[in-house]
């Protein structure tokens, strides 16, 4: 649990079909906050002089080094006429994913900045900052569904309204928590758990002998120790260029388009983007590898996967991008899975509806333009899931498709968590967190402090890498203590 | 027949650790009180090993004596031997540790209370305790306290009355504290030997288990055990390495000065199991009731017997034994490490294998000892029942385990109750206050599965828990609710203040690189200084402190001749001074959390909320919610279970 009335920011739209995003900042720090990171194309329409509801036009800019991060347009709507009834900033961005990321990135370690470059000249003309008092000024992530909380506890909305959000949250959080292990399943949770392991054994050693010095000694072991909190602390900062590479990253609903080879994965994807994008010919085995593209449609963020025809193959090349296209399946929240109506189902085929018949699905029978040699039933053998006859080339059966992701999406048969980006800067930010409280031990070995100092840090090194894999600390120490080690009289 | 009736304010249950405390602190803030023992001859009894303090156990006591109790005082009468542990880590784990003249410590105590006005000791054994439904509430003495809203909306409560023993005597008070340590219903087992007594042969209380059961209070069974005693004429003492205690003594209690309870020391002993220890259990180990099944009580896994130690550490060739007298006029040792259910022959055979023990005699056999006791979380943080208005319980009964755990378990809900009574606001310590805080709130928070002890790594916040600050922590505590005198209160107030002023001017007090200041530190192969530093700013540095530096403060003298200074100034002052100043970053970040904590532990949470009106709560999380129906959100976040989710969806309810 995290203070109730600080600033909190998030991101809080994926990017729309316009291509803008939205950060949104709540509470007494908004403003200030912004107003540090924000230079405006015109003088005086600094964020702290903007009247409530009005806008204004310019960079956002690292105050660290003054780069900037993108064009945007900020918004302030001052307390109390606002969703939190605090003062809310609003920043409208349209540089991708990537960039609301890095915005969201400064945004909470303002508080961080050790000193700002004021011989950068464009401090001195656009920054007519430094009469400001900006210190202090503290913003983190908000949780899951917590400007509503605010929104509700402000009381700007009902309880009947903050229930049915309340619904939501709690919705979210399990799938925040289900897609975050799942997400992790494999080598990374096993690696975080591996280092948990480490330090709490370590921790727990410690522990034993300070409860019990007349059975267990340090002398000695926090050379040792130290070694391992080095080794630990890389093994940290490997996951974390991981998190930077995005590969932790997921955003919207994960869709896989799946299908044999030339079935029009490509084509539908290109309509479903409104662009040219995959590579498409006519020649089967085009799409050598799994492209990403992320769209919404009415609203419903997906996460698009374009994968390589499924079949099987004897070309290298091929055989990468048909295991990839696997496991993008195998992830995967919703499979739209193209047949090609204008030949009989076949082999490759058979294959893949075997392989998918107990995922969501939803089965888009292409090119309805051309005679149609499969008939429902032969479909209905392998699978039961909706049909949709569609026609990538004459661009008709969406409406239907858009219609049938409504559907699925609002009965909850498929979901995403649209915080689910901050949950990975979140899980980031745990995993810099326990760097830090692991640094903050090695230093207090240098130092020639005593091992009870430094437990402390290495037990929040310990918790903040639990909250990535979901676990709690609880009684996690007393437990190893006991298991670990022969305790007592 | 006529039996006796008689009408106290409060009565105690139980003249162990927890009642002792918990009785005169209700006597102390003048609440006529009366405490039932099945013995007189064993008030404070100390049944397991013979000493006081310990890791974490030693700040309890400090913390106890802090707030005005008895237990500090009181081994500071009868100790033989005293040790500070952990000396050469850092001060938050330092732990006091005494060890006890058994028969002394009993004697001593008994004296104090028996000569504590508005206290009655009675032997006696309670067979029932007289619970009422109430209907209205104005039978309630909650009634009268403004600030406790527990009550409203609560038609129908039950109520303590008093008390019946088993000669039928009825007693009548305003609140009852139980205190029956490990009596209840006791079992005592060593292989296919069972003696339904309490411990060391003593009487076990047979009715109260049922009482309980017919008001409503679930007991559990837990178990315990404790190592042989040995004849010392009987030991080889030259095959052990000799254990001694601190030249420099610290004493247990604030109000006592090192030189005044100076005293011979009379040392322990260290030897060592062996293999020949282990293949003795190994080979009987079926003749254990511990595994044989017919010992069903949770038994402490940081208190093994030796057979667990030696089943579950197989790896492990020996484990060390300790030789501790019982007191100074005994020749009864303990065998500290060794407690055990085996038969007697197993028991005589594994001994006589330790060197030094192979002529061993034992003057009382080990043995397992199973009780019942209650699940802690029917119990407010007050240690009041939360459905039987006016009763509290303390101790062992409440599924602790060890003396310090059990006095400052008892002290709390004497105070609690006395307050009560007066119509006065409740005190609870929290996390951040002291290990008491942090005893009690894991006690009646989180399920205690055995029987629970204190350890330095369950604070949270230990850095700023330190034994040689407990009074600086609680000391205002107890003088607010009486039971630390004026006098002593004023005199604390004289040192707090000197410490005070002293870290103030040492950290404002600057000096710079000069040629006396640089060789000075050359002096003390300390680093020059190239940059004006404050006073403190040195002392920060590992080779030095405050009386280190005394030559460069122009300013001690003049300080050293003031009144503040004059009265106060002492080895305990200085090592604050010197502690505060050098461990102050490590201080402050605790600091800080503790503000954090703060916040969430005052967000209250009312007693009548009714979990099934939230919507949105996970099911295990409603159902924990339930049970335990913590008293603010803070708790609530420490119960597991209960997600930061369910946390939120909280907070939203309570904000409607």
């Amino acid at each position: 649990m995290t203070d109730m009335y600080d600033t909190i920011a998030a991101i809080a739209t994926g990017m729309n079909q316009g291509g803008i995003g939205i950060i949104r900042v709540s509470g007494s720090n908004a403003i200030l906050a912004v107003d540090k990171m924000f230079i405006p194309k015109k003088k005086g329409k600094e964020v702290r002089q903007l009247d409530s509801y009005t806008a204004a036009y310019g960079n956002i800019i690292n105050p660290k080094d003054n780069s900037i991060i993108d064009e945007v347009i900020v918004l302030v709507m001052r307390a109390p006429y606002t969703y939190t009834k605090e003062d809310v900033v609003e920043i409208d961005c349209h540089g991708g994913m990537q960039v609301m990321k890095n915005i969201l990135h400064v945004l909470i370690n303002l508080n961080n900045l050790t000193e700002v470059n004021i011989d950068n000249p464009e401090y001195n003309d656009n920054f007519e900052k430094n009469t400001v008092n900006y210190n202090n000024i503290k913003v983190r992530l908000a949780r899951p569904g917590e400007f509503t909380e605010r929104a509700f506890l402000n009381g700007r909305i009902d309880l009947s309204q903050a229930e049915s959000v309340m619904e939501l949250i709690s919705a979210k959080s399990e799938i925040a928590a289900k897609t975050a292990v799942s997400h992790l399943k494999g080598s990374l949770k096993n690696k975080i758990e591996d280092i948990r392991n480490e330090l709490i054994h370590n921790i727990a050693f410690i522990e034993s002998a300070l409860d019990d010095p007349e059975h267990y000694s340090l002398d000695g072991f926090t050379e040792q120790l130290r070694q391992i909190l080095e080794s630990k602390k890389n093994e940290i900062d490997n996951l974390i260029k991981t998190a930077d590479n995005g590969r932790m990253i997921t955003e919207g609903i994960s869709t896989v388009i799946l299908g044999k080879p030339n079935a029009g994965k490509s084509s539908i994807l290109n309509v479903l983007a409104g662009k040219e994008r995959a590579i498409v010919t006519d020649v089967a085995g085009t799409t050598r590898d799994t492209l990403e593209e992320f769209i919404s449609i009415n609203g419903i963020p997906l996460n698009i996967i374009d994968t390589a025809g499924i079949r099987e193959t004897d070309d290298l090349v091929e055989k990468i991008g048909v295991d990839k296209s696997i496991s993008a399946m195998e992830q995967a929240d919703l499979i739209l899975y193209i047949i090609d109506s204008s030949v009989p189902v076949d082999e490759n085929d058979i294959s893949i509806m075997e392989k998918i018949k107990n995922r969501q699905v939803i089965i888009l029978s292409n090119k309805s333009d051309l005679d149609s040699v499969v008939n429902e039933e032969d479909i209905r053998k392998y699978l039961d899931h909706k049909i949709i006859e569609i026609s990538a080339k004459n661009r008709s059966g969406f409406e239907e498709l858009y219609e049938e992701l409504d559907r699925l999406f609002f009965q909850g048969r498929i979901s995403y968590n649209d915080e689910i980006y901050i949950t990975n800067e979140r899980h980031k930010q745990a995993l810099i967190n326990a760097v830090n409280s692991i640094n903050m031990a090695i230093s207090s070995i240098d130092d020639g402090m005593p091992e009870d100092f430094y437990t402390i840090d290495l037990m929040s090194a310990y918790e903040q890498l639990g909250y990535i894999i979901g676990q709690s600390v609880d009684d996690d120490l007393v437990n190893t203590i006991f298991k670990d080690f022969c305790m007592g009289k | 027949m006529n039996n006796l009736e008689e009408t106290y304010d409060a009565i105690v249950i139980g003249a162990g650790h927890a009642g002792c405390e918990a009785a005169l602190a209700l006597a102390r803030m003048e609440i006529e009180t009366i405490i039932f023992t099945v013995s007189m001859d064993s008030v404070a009894m100390m049944p397991c090993n013979p000493n006081i303090g310990g890791s974490s156990k030693g700040h309890l006591v400090r913390e106890i004596d802090a707030l005005g109790g008895e237990m500090g005082k009181n081994i500071d009468k009868t100790y033989i031997q005293s040790k500070m542990l952990n000396k050469s880590k850092g001060p938050a784990v330092h732990s006091l540790r005494a060890q006890a003249d058994k028969v002394e410590y009993t004697k001593q105590m008994r004296i104090t209370m028996q000569n504590t006005d508005h206290l009655t000791l009675r032997q006696a054994e309670v067979a029932e305790i007289i619970v009422e439904e109430c209907v209205n509430n104005e039978n309630l003495i909650t009634d009268k306290i403004d600030n406790n809203s527990e009550n409203i909306g609560n038609n129908k409560r039950k109520v303590v009355r008093g008390v019946r023993t088993k000669s039928g005597a009825t007693y009548y008070a305003k609140a009852v504290v139980i205190c029956t340590g490990v009596y209840l219903n006791a079992r005592c087992i060593y292989g296919d030997v069972v003696n339904h007594t309490g411990p060391n042969g003593l009487s076990a209380a047979t009715f109260l288990s049922d009482s309980l059961e017919k008001s409503g209070i679930p007991v559990r069974r837990f178990k315990t055990g404790t190592p042989a005693r040995i004849d010392k004429r009987s030991i080889d003492f030259s095959k052990m390495e000799e254990q001694f205690g601190d030249e420099d003594i610290t004493p247990f209690s604030f109000t006592n000065n090192a030189e005044d309870i100076k005293r011979e020391q009379i040392s322990c002993w260290l030897t060592y199991t062996n293999e020949k220890t282990h293949d003795i259990i190994r080979a009987n180990i079926d003749r254990s009731p511990l595994f044989s099944g017919a010992i069903e009580g949770t038994g402490p896994r940081y208190c093994p017997s030796i057979e667990d130690k030696v089943m579950k550490f197989a790896d492990k060739n020996r484990h060390q034994v300790f030789i501790e007298p019982e007191g100074e006029f005994t020749n009864e040792m303990y065998i500290g490490g060794m407690s055990s259910s085996l038969p007697e022959d197993v028991q005589y055979a594994m001994y006589r294998s330790v060197p030094g023990l192979e002529n061993a005699k034992i003057v009382r056999n080990a043995y397992a000892i199973e009780y019942d006791c209650i699940n802690a979380l029917m119990l407010k943080h007050t240690l009041e029942f939360k459905d039987i208005d006016g009763l509290y319980s303390a101790g062992q009964m409440n599924g602790s385990s060890g003396y310090e755990e059990a006095g400052a378990q008892g002290i709390m809900a004497g105070i609690n109750a006395a307050r009560k009574i007066q119509g006065k606001k409740e005190v609870v310590l929290d996390r951040s206050q002291g290990y008491i805080g942090v005893l009690i709130d894991d006690l009646v928070t989180k399920e205690t599965k055995e029987p629970y002890r204190m350890m330095t790594s369950r604070a949270e916040y230990r850095l700023l828990l330190r034994q040689d600050n407990a009074d600086l922590r609680l000391t205002d505590i107890g003088h607010d609710i009486g039971l630390i005198s004026d006098e002593r209160y004023e005199k604390f107030c004289g040192k707090r203040n000197l410490i005070n002023s002293e870290v103030k001017r040492l950290s404002e007090t600057m000096v710079g690189g000069n040629k006396r200041i640089q060789e000075f530190l050359e002096s003390k192969n300390s680093t020059s200084l190239k940059t004006a530093v404050s006073l403190a700013d040195l002392i920060k540095r590992p080779e030095l402190d405050y009386d280190s530096i005394a030559e460069i403060d122009s300013e001690r003298e003049s300080v050293k001749s003031t009144e503040l200074y004059e009265n106060n100034i002492s080895k305990d002052v200085i090592n604050q001074i010197n502690i505060e100043i050098k461990y102050e970053g490590y201080i402050s970040r605790q600091r800080s959390q503790v503000d954090h904590f703060k916040k969430l532990e005052g967000k209250r949470i009312p007693d009548n909320i009714d979990y099934d009106d939230v919507k949105n709560l996970r099911k295990e999380a409603r159902q924990k919610l339930n049970d335990i129906r913590p008293e603010n959100i803070g708790q609530a976040s420490r119960i597991s279970g209960v997600s930061p989710a369910d946390i939120s969806v909280l907070l939203i309810y309570l904000g409607q």
